[in-house]
């Protein structure tokens, strides 16, 4: 072999280094290493600061690993998508196998890792996670059912239980209850980004609710999981994980977020699009501070209680 | 010796590599780190050997 068979053009958007990053969703990822963080530092018990950090950055390699499976399968859905285009594989700058190398690597070495380095309940519960999110989500619920971020969002809840298995090796009520959390709350957030966005779900044809039921219905599904949602996070705070300073924190955000919903459900499409879906949009960014301040005050409770401070 | 001039293809490929070198170089230093730890909270025990505790 010669050298002439070498390629040596430049090959167009030829990836680099933040390219490869970018496969791994780092936003996602952030969401996933301030739950799993919050889920670990809120269980009983202790663990080596080391091993605690360890652990996080494996749950967030493995959130990572489970971002670049599915931009390798939805890579014909990206394509189409405004909001996609340009990630790494549609724009061609990473192929399709090497995300899916990438992905799977990724995977192995996160679980593994975190066996070695803490208990396996933890790593059997993030290889689940990767598979539930990987496979049932992106290979199977998404193009399938309007309920599809419903179940799937269960991919996205699991970390904070992660976490908490981290320290004390098993799952409990408690961590079950941080997970319901994520859970519920993630319906209405993606619905309320659905609702701007939902001509780039329609021409992808993934089944949003947006798209096979309409945004009245969207609209009054919205209101009904936020419902459900305040029930749950202000129920949370008679909990061992809650106290005085997460049920203040709980009833603030799910008054603003009731507010928001009820909104969102008396609007039609006509009042959105004159204000370009200004309420919506309002929704979306408050459902991140919402979640965000929700674990902090979980934090916060549990970083008190050694002071006699936290918890009831 | 003179040193060669680059190659444009290694000055294309100069940040992934650097990346991956970087990306090595923490894993090879949290393994140490975790090591280190687990021997720490586990000391290792060595079996006693014929003939000791006499």
């Amino acid at each position: 072999m010669t050298d002439a068979s070498i390629q040596t053009q430049p090959e167009t958007g030829e990836a680099t280094f933040g390219d490869y990053v970018a496969l791994l969703k780092p936003r996602v990822m952030s969401l996933v290493v301030f739950t799993a963080a919050v889920g670990l530092l809120a269980a009983p018990g202790t663990v080596h600061p080391f091993i605690a950090f360890f652990a996080v950055l494996c749950i967030a390699i493995g959130g990572g690993a489970s971002g670049a499976l599915n931009m390798w399968y939805d890579a014909d859905i990206d394509r189409v998508m405004k909001r996609t285009a340009n990630r790494p594989i549609p724009s061609g700058r990473v192929g399709a196998d090497e995300a899916l190398a990438v992905g799977l690597t990724l995977s192995g070495f996160a679980v593994v890792m975190l066996g070695l380095a803490s208990n396996w309940v933890a790593a059997g519960l993030l290889a689940f996670t990767i598979f539930f999110y990987a496979v049932v989500y992106t290979m199977w619920l998404k193009r399938w059912t309007p309920q599809n971020i419903v179940i799937g969002g269960a991919a996205g809840a699991f970390p904070p239980m992660i976490g908490w298995a981290v320290a004390t090796g098993g799952v409990s009520i408690e961590s079950v209850l941080m997970f319901a959390l994520t859970f519920m709350w993630t319906p209405p957030h993606f619905w309320a980004l659905a609702l701007f966005m939902n001509s780039d779900y329609e021409k992808a044809g993934v089944p949003m609710l947006t798209v096979t039921h309409g945004r009245r219905v969207t609209r009054r599904h919205i209101l009904a999981y936020t419902v459900l949602l305040a029930v749950l996070a202000i129920g949370a705070a008679f909990t061992s994980i809650g106290g005085p300073i997460y049920l203040t924190v709980a009833v603030i955000l799910n008054a603003m977020f009731l507010f928001g919903a009820w909104k969102i459900w008396r609007r039609d499409e006509e009042m959105a699009a004159a204000d370009g879906y200004r309420r919506e949009k309002r929704f979306f960014a408050l459902s991140l501070l919402y979640l965000f301040l929700h674990f902090g005050a979980i934090l916060a409770e549990a970083a008190l209680r050694p002071w006699g401070l936290g918890g009831w | 010796m003179a040193f060669r001039k680059p190659h444009e293809l290694h000055n294309r490929r100069w940040s992934r590599n650097l990346g991956l070198g970087v990306v090595l170089a923490i894993f090879v230093a949290l393994i140490f780190g975790l090591t280190i730890v687990k021997v720490t909270q586990n000391p290792i025990q060595l079996a006693p050997q014929a003939g000791e505790g006499y």
